[in-house]
């Protein structure tokens, strides 16, 4: 499916593992962006928006290299902007299950390739900045995207592909090493 | 006491500082093969999707000469120095100014900071930065492996019991276990068996500097354990959680069995130059 913000009821549709792209504006915003944020408000309007959790490279106003940063860094700091009205976070990693629990009916979590900073960048296009006090890699900055091909990881229904596979994971080490003593997991 | 001329220090600050360039924005053949073999093999449309992802980013990264990763780590370097070259300080300063003129010019993140007051030296020098492994050689050469924080931070070291070898594959399949989709699998895993604590730590390291297209049995048997998890490209599921795992091995103390994993993410970046000493001599 091919996503454009403002994000709607549309983002309720998908589940867990879909492929999509998305186009349109997203805020980056790491910790010290979401903390600001939560003291002061946000620098734009929430309602349908999609948070690209990123600490960019730019030059100029150029993008130059801009991958997906750990999004479980901001756990505990997503529920104020779900509340908001935002719509999709993106990240790398995956988010816990408060995050989950924040997203049902609402919202969805959106994973990006880590590493792909350059590829991220190449569909990128800056529109504007807020915090830029901040410093570079956490100011809010305001980008046009074209096409990011993104994996839906954390669905409105509860779905959890990263809980899922690393659930597997656990099972699958505990037959494969059952054999071995030593400290357990 | 021999010196080093001005005119080598300067090549040598200039092959650091190309090094470097091409590490950052480039991957060297082996990586980009074990790359290409995952895709063949991967049958999961998600992994895939990452995996095409990490491809298409390695062509612009190339095409636009700039950074595989907005995280450019922090450098680590291999020098060998033939007898004619004395391991100076001067010598230690010269590959520092590379990293300097690196951060300034590919450009870099600037990543070294204070290790507890956090305060960024802004150039990616610093106490211990660059970190240089020194070994004699025939010639000079300057290897550079900039390390980021996300797979570096997933590094575990285990002091095993002699009788635990049979351990081994268990604590490499746990690390990644712990890991999951955390520094950006695929990974190659660098394994240092033997030595001392410290020693299979460097060991880990260097083992990532290896060809990651060919791998011994050994080396084979526990890549199988840990992509058998099913963890996957960015841990979104899939048969490519590693790349490849590399192991070198020390002696070590009859009572001892270190093991290290230093985890690298899919973007295993090196690169090596080759300085002509006689120019300067």
């Amino acid at each position: 499916m091919d996503l454009k913000t403002p994000l709607g009821d549309e983002v309720l549709d998908l589940r867990a593992g879909d492929a999509v792209t998305l186009s349109g504006t997203v805020y980056t915003a790491r910790d010290e962006a979401h903390l600001r944020m939560r003291e002061e408000g946000i620098p734009f309007d929430p309602v349908g928006a999609a948070i690209y959790h990123c600490g960019p490279v730019i030059r100029g106003r150029e993008v130059v290299a801009a991958g997906p940063t750990t999004s479980a860094r901001m756990n505990a700091l997503s529920g104020f902007l779900l509340d908001a009205g935002v719509r999709a976070l993106i990240g790398k990693g995956g988010m816990d299950e408060g995050v989950r629990e924040e997203l049902r009916g609402r919202g969805v979590y959106l994973a990006f390739t880590g590493g792909c900073a350059a590829l991220a960048a190449a569909r990128m296009q800056i529109k504007g900045v807020s915090f830029e006090d901040l410093g570079m890699a956490e100011a809010v900055w305001e980008i046009e995207l074209d096409h990011l091909p993104l994996i839906v990881g954390i669905d409105a229904h509860g779905g959890d592909l990263f809980a899922a596979v690393m659930q597997k994971a656990k099972l699958q080490f505990r037959q494969e090493f059952n054999s071995y003593k030593g400290p357990s997991l | 006491m021999e010196s080093v001329s001005s005119g080598l220090l300067e090549a040598v600050t200039a092959a650091t500082a190309s090094a470097l360039h091409e590490a950052e924005t480039s991957l060297p053949p082996d990586v980009n093969t074990a790359i290409g073999r995952a895709l063949e093999r991967e049958e999961d449309p998600t992994a895939r999707a990452q995996l095409e992802n990490i491809r298409e980013n390695i062509h612009y990264a190339g095409e636009r000469g700039l950074p595989l990763c907005q995280d450019t780590g922090v450098p680590v370097i291999y020098l060998t120095l033939p007898p004619s070259v004395p391991a100076t300080e001067a010598l230690y300063d010269a590959l520092a100014e590379g990293v300097r003129q690196a951060t300034d010019s590919v450009p870099l993140r600037p990543n070294v900071v204070d290790p507890l007051t956090r305060e960024n030296t802004t150039d990616n020098t610093g106490g211990g930065m660059p970190a240089v492994h020194l070994k004699p050689g025939n010639e000079l050469t300057i290897t550079v492996l900039p390390k980021g924080a996300g797979a570096e931070n997933c590094s575990r070291i285990a002091m095993l019991l002699p009788s635990e070898a049979s351990e081994i594959a268990r604590f490499v399949a746990e690390t990644m276990l712990l890991a999951g989709g955390k520094p950006c699998p695929p990974v190659v895993l660098g394994i240092g068996i033997g030595a001392t604590f410290d020693g299979a730590a460097a060991l880990a390291k260097e083992a990532l500097l290896l060809p990651i297209d060919e791998m011994d049995p050994f080396e084979e048997e526990i890549c199988d354990a840990v992509n058998a998890l099913g963890i996957g490209p960015m841990g979104l599921g899939g048969t490519t959680t590693a790349l490849a795992v590399k192991i070198k091995r020390g002696h070590c103390h009859t009572a001892s069995l270190p093991v290290a994993v230093n985890v690298q993410c899919w973007a295993n970046r090196r690169a090596t130059r080759t300085v002509e000493v006689e120019k300067w001599t």
